[in-house]
């Protein structure tokens, strides 16, 4: 299968990468990591007629503690973030999420700002920046913006990223002493996109009451989706069963999962249940 | 919509003017006729059109040869040295980690980055390590003790038996 004709250009800076995209207008697209955007090139779902490939631009690719944030460049690798020990030791929940992304091969070149940017409900770092909180920084013509997680994802394919804007950092509030965070997706294979996925993060006082609760959901909602009502039932109680199972039912009865081969909605909503109830307890054992 | 670009493949750079659309895979194939590594999925899928970019394990048929420009590239032909095969094809041989063989080369080649950055892997950490590259013949048995034998070997040590074990 071989992609339409487009033209192509490795612009080696954000400023030069702006005005290609602006030059080449509605149909240029942006190459990152490359494995979502060329499947759907070679499938022809896709047919830009520029791509400006982004990969040869130096300092977009970093995890670092900073200002009470931590950030990571849009073309950070999966895995990078894989071999990363502030993430191992800090943020298991990306360990957790990178090493169930595809295959070894791919996760050398799939990169965190393409995987979000991509807009897909079924990738998983969508679900894991809904519940870590994430700020999407996005570069355009005007200069920069920040967009908070919420209002990033507008629908199949489609997020706060417009055409001509390169989407270039995303940054996380540094979780405290106390936090935990845990991410599970249920796969038919190895590769698989989720069945279903939960992204959960939790932090506790030195009493054990939940101060904050992020929960985030794959592939069961047409965009990423929070589990709002489930994160009110957390935050301000004692964790106790009870409330673990509650939050758990309302994120499976919240989100919106359509029947595919992966399963049909019952067995999705209860995969949501499920998972949710193990990522909590999963959280909270790391917070201690 | 043509650009003219240079890779070195297995060690000879090359200069060559290619359409933007070409992916690495055809190039390697089709253009530089080394047809070691094979097509199977062309979805990305099955990992047997694996090479090295800059050393890492790449899905060739999912980069655009364009993308390679300066860089260097390494199939299975390039695997094997003046001194003989590579302990990787050795434990291949030696183990039968491959019946058809179709998903060999992409298979070799992502096990050298495995063992490059973790010599001494375990067994889950090597079938882990092969997740991405799929074998319709061998069950894999025989590919993880392939592994465990390029291992050993390329850390000096001594050999894992080379004996078939029968389940009675
Ligand atoms: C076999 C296979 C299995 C996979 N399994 C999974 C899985 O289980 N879970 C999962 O989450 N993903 C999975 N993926 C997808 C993979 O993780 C992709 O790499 C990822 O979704 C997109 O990242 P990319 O860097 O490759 O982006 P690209 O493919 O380069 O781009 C994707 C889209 O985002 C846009 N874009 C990329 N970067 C930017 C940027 N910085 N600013 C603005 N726009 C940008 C592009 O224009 C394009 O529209 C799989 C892919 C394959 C091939
Ligand atoms: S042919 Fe490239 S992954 Fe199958
Ligand atoms: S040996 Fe036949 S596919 Fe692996």
């Amino acid at each position: 299968m071989i992609p339409e004709h487009f033209g192509y250009s490795a612009p080696s800076s954000i400023s030069e990468a702006l005005s290609l995209l602006k030059e080449h207008g509605e149909d240029a697209k942006i190459l990152a990591g490359g494995h979502s955007l060329l499947p759907m090139m070679k499938l022809r779902f896709a047919s830009p007629s520029h791509l400006v490939d982004i990969n040869n631009i130096p300092g977009l690719s970093y995890i670092k503690e900073e200002d009470g944030r931590l950030k990571i460049g849009a073309m950070t690798r999966e895995v990078d973030l894989e071999e990363s020990d502030v993430i191992s030791t800090r943020y298991p929940i990306f360990t957790d999420a990178s090493k169930l992304i595809a295959d070894p091969q791919v996760r050398n070149f799939g990169t965190v700002g393409g995987n979000i940017a991509h807009g897909d409900a079924a990738n998983d770092h969508p679900a894991v920046m809904i519940a870590l909180r994430a700020e999407v920084e996005i570069a355009g013509e005007n200069g920069s913006r920040t967009v908070p997680i919420d209002d990033f994802f507008y629908g199949f394919y489609m997020t706060a990223v417009q055409q001509g804007e390169i989407l270039t950092e995303i940054s996380i509030p540094s979780l405290g002493e106390r936090a935990g965070s845990a991410y599970h997706k249920a796969e038919r294979k190895v590769g698989d996109y989720a069945t279903a996925g939960v992204a959960v993060v939790i932090e506790v006082d030195a009493e054990g009451s939940c101060t904050k609760a992020g929960i985030g959901l794959t592939n069961v909602n047409p965009t990423p989706m929070r589990a709002a009502r489930s994160e009110e039932v957390l935050v301000g109680s004692k964790l106790t069963s009870e409330d673990i199972e509650k939050a758990a039912e309302y994120a499976a009865a919240d989100c919106s999962p359509s029947p595919d081969l992966r399963g049909d909605e019952e067995y999705k909503r209860h995969l949501v249940n499920v998972i949710t109830k193990r990522m909590i307890n999963k959280a909270i054992q790391r917070a201690s | 919509m043509k650009k003219e670009i240079t890779v070195t493949i297995n060690g000879t750079p090359q200069t060559l003017e290619v359409e933007n659309r070409l992916l690495l895979v055809h190039l390697i194939r089709e253009n530089v006729s080394l047809t070691g590594t094979h097509i199977g999925c062309d979805t990305s899928s099955c990992g047997a059109c694996t090479v090295l970019i800059d050393g890492k394990s790449a899905k060739s048929c999912t980069v655009l040869a364009v993308q390679a420009d300066g860089k260097e590239i390494t199939t299975v032909e390039g695997l094997a040295t003046a001194e003989g095969i590579h302990p990787i094809q050795e434990g291949f041989k030696e183990n039968h980690g491959l019946h058809c063989g179709f998903c060999t080369p992409g298979m070799m080649m992502r096990i050298k980055e495995l063992l490059e950055k973790n010599p001494n892997p375990t067994e889950e950490e090597i079938r882990w390590g092969i997740s991405g590259n799929l074998c319709r013949c061998t069950g894999y048995n025989n590919i993880v003790k392939a592994v465990q034998y390029a291992s050993a070997k390329m850390r000096g040590e001594e050999l894992p038996s080379t004996e078939p074990e029968f389940v009675s």
